[in-house]
């Protein structure tokens, strides 16, 4: 474990307006570290996602603070969140969102074009983001061509392409089946390996409860448990999922 | 009716518009894959890539799109075709007289306004310092005689074919000087049908009097369908009636090296009931009158201006909808960090892209209508100017198009692809 990547402190967040008004936050602080995996658990409506929104700088809280290596985002723009964004931090979507028009490779190359980076070295990251979650042979298939496992690999090397220090995982493993799931979990857990990255995986499923370095429950709105110390001992329990992350 | 117009149509000249268009389309076609061929090798840009894909993915669309640029612009650059043929026409006479100045009767609004100038003014101006000559220039309207015994108007102009003033141009049958016998004209091809003559050596009568025709031209044509016929400028004056000592305008050569302006101060203060105008002035004139006098040009105006128009909501409207259908791409873009400049490029892309097509293809189609209409009444000018404009204006129609598309993902909120 090192130091704090993205750093939630006593974060309060209104959603909707008069009667319609709903308090999901509620004076909630979380550390994501680097080298860690942690599992943000919790039910319908808890305030996982909306947690997970404004870690990842997609959303700004009603109060409280929220510092990404450092640098608060209180009163950033929608331009300086989005800045944030594409050089800190990447995402793993439930519904995968590749576009559809273009091949995995082209998806993973993307994160770098919107950063201004569009060398012929960002081929070559590319595929060294996808050959990292086993899809070295797909380069050229489009999504409609890859299983749902396939495309959260592809999600996944995304998210990694462009060195992001915080990998935020959203229901990673919720249209997966069982074998699926775990491999994106292990892939997940291989990433969280390295010191310099933070991965926080939302989800509600038990199965992947295995893989968490930390276990952060969320009910109504306030974080009600903290487990840690599980993941070592988990990932020797499932030598069957082939991680090729290094 | 349409029978008709299409057996008017010269089968010749569709085959040689057939060939243009094929080879024109072949060596595109070769450039662009030769283009992409070239881009492969460099990487076409991403954003190029997200944004053709998008455009290109969904065929109907894309076709209603082009159709829509394709529309708009053989509208447009017909109605500015024909706004640059028309006014090509107005003042073809103009520009092919060889005159420094003209001395034309007070009041005239365009060269077919046939007021007389008395004789006398030409020597007021021949007297003038800097005046190298002066010749005289008769028009007017008579009544032709066919030799199968009907009638039709004719505009008749007279000058004296030694002095150059404005002869007959694109020649081709006869000679200028045979002009020079008694009872002899000049007329243009286009229009022996309208005269009751087959070519060369065939009569008409005008007046009572006698005119052979001695001299063919091509493509000398009239925007007002009355033929013209070039006489002497003796026999001209005889042809309409008008008095022997009058003429409609004398056109001045200056001496080498004369000031334009000075002289043409020194001819104004010495010639009543008249006005000097250099050439370009008088172009000018008549233009202004014939474009917008009549209100002919601010109809070829509005055309284009309801193409420019329906264009634009055609391709805003297609690019709109393909924006909402796209949203949640344009989401996910929004939420792995990219700015709202490279959305925006993205959709500036598939705006432009609908352009380029759409305006190639309306040129190909563009192409055509000026090879069939060349040697109409009133042809389609197509000239390289017109063309850029053209591409200018449809990737400006393209981008303002884009702007509703535009508005809609600059509103869109990241955190939408969490919940979906």
């Amino acid at each position: 474990m090192s130091a704090a990547i993205i750093e939630a402190v006593d974060i309060e967040k209104t959603l909707g307006e008069g009667v319609a008004q709903v308090k999901a936050l509620r004076g909630v602080s979380l550390t994501l570290k680097g080298g860690e995996l942690t599992l943000l658990m919790g039910p319908s409506g808890s305030g996982k996602t909306t947690l997970l929104s404004i870690l990842g700088c997609m959303l700004a809280p009603s109060s409280g603070t929220v510092r990404l290596h450092g640098e608060s985002t209180a009163s950033a723009g929608p331009e300086e969140l989005a800045r944030l964004r594409r050089n800190h931090v990447g995402f793993v979507f439930q519904s995968y969102h590749l576009f559809p028009t273009l091949t995995a490779i082209e998806n993973v190359r993307l994160v770098l074009d919107v950063r201004g980076e569009h060398g012929a070295d960002t081929r070559t990251r590319a595929a060294d983001a996808l050959a990292t979650v086993g899809l070295a042979h797909k380069h050229h298939a489009f999504p409609r061509e890859l299983s749902g496992g396939e495309q959260q690999r592809v999600a996944i090397a995304r998210a990694i392409v462009g060195k992001a220090s915080a990998i935020l995982a959203d229901e990673p493993t919720a249209s997966l089946d069982r074998e699926n799931g775990q491999a994106i979990m292990t892939v997940l857990a291989e990433i969280a390996r390295n010191p310099e990255r933070a991965v926080l995986v939302v989800s509600h499923d038990p199965r992947i409860l295995p893989f968490a370095d930390r276990i952060v429950r969320i009910e109504d709105g306030r974080i009600v448990s903290e487990e840690t110390g599980l993941r070592d001992a988990v990932i020797s329990k499932e030598p069957e999922v082939t991680s090729h992350v290094p | 009716m349409l029978q008709n117009w299409l057996t008017r149509i010269d089968k010749g000249r569709l085959r040689a518009a057939s060939q243009t268009l094929r080879a024109t389309a072949g060596a595109w076609h070769a450039a662009v894959r030769g283009r992409i061929a070239r881009a492969k090798d460099r990487g076409v840009p991403l954003i190029v890539v997200l944004a053709s894909r998008n455009l290109f993915q969904d065929r109907v669309r894309l076709i209603t799109t082009v159709i829509g640029i394709v529309f708009s612009v053989i509208l447009v650059s017909v109605q500015i075709g024909l706004y640059l043929g028309f006014e090509r026409m107005v003042t073809t006479m103009i520009d092919h007289a060889e005159a420094d100045l003209w001395i034309v009767p007070r009041g005239t609004r365009n060269f077919e306004d046939p007021s007389l100038l008395d004789d006398r003014q030409r020597f007021r101006a021949l007297s003038i310092a800097g005046v190298a000559a002066v010749a005289p220039l008769v028009l007017g309207f008579a009544e032709w005689r066919r030799p199968d015994g009907g009638a039709t108007p004719v505009f008749v102009v007279g000058s004296d074919p030694r002095s150059g003033a404005l002869t007959p141009w694109n020649l081709v049958e006869g000679s200028i000087d045979a002009l020079a016998a008694p009872s002899t004209v000049a007329v243009d091809r286009s229009y022996f049908a309208r005269l009751g003559v087959k070519g060369l050596g065939d009569a008409g009568e005008m007046r009572d009097q006698k005119a052979r025709i001695v001299a063919v031209t091509a493509g000398i044509r009239s925007f007002t369908t009355t033929p013209y016929v070039f006489a002497s400028f003796d026999r001209a004056r005889g042809y309409m009636g008008a008095p022997a000592d009058r003429a409609t305008y004398f056109l001045v050569r200056l001496a080498p090296d004369a000031d334009t302006s000075a002289v043409r101060d020194r001819i104004a203060q010495n010639i009543a009931d008249a006005e000097v105008l250099t050439t370009a002035e008088f172009r000018a004139r008549s233009r202004s009158f014939w474009l917008f006098g009549t209100g002919a040009g601010a109809a070829l105006f509005g055309g284009a201006l309801l193409g420019i128009v329906v264009g634009t909501v055609i391709v805003a409207q297609t690019l709109y909808s393909s924006t909402k259908d796209h949203i949640a791409e344009f989401a996910t873009l929004r939420a792995i960090g990219s700015s709202t400049r490279y959305i925006v490029e993205v959709i500036l892309w598939q705006a432009l892209l609908s352009a380029v097509v759409g305006f190639f293809l309306a040129m190909l189609v563009g192409l055509v209508i000026v090879t069939v209409t060349a040697d109409s009444v009133l042809p389609v000018v197509m000239t390289p100017g017109l063309v850029l404009g053209l591409l200018l204006l449809t990737v400006l129609m393209c981008a303002v198009s884009a702007v509703a598309a535009i508005r809609e993902v600059v509103r869109i909120d990241p955190a939408t692809v969490l919940s979906r």
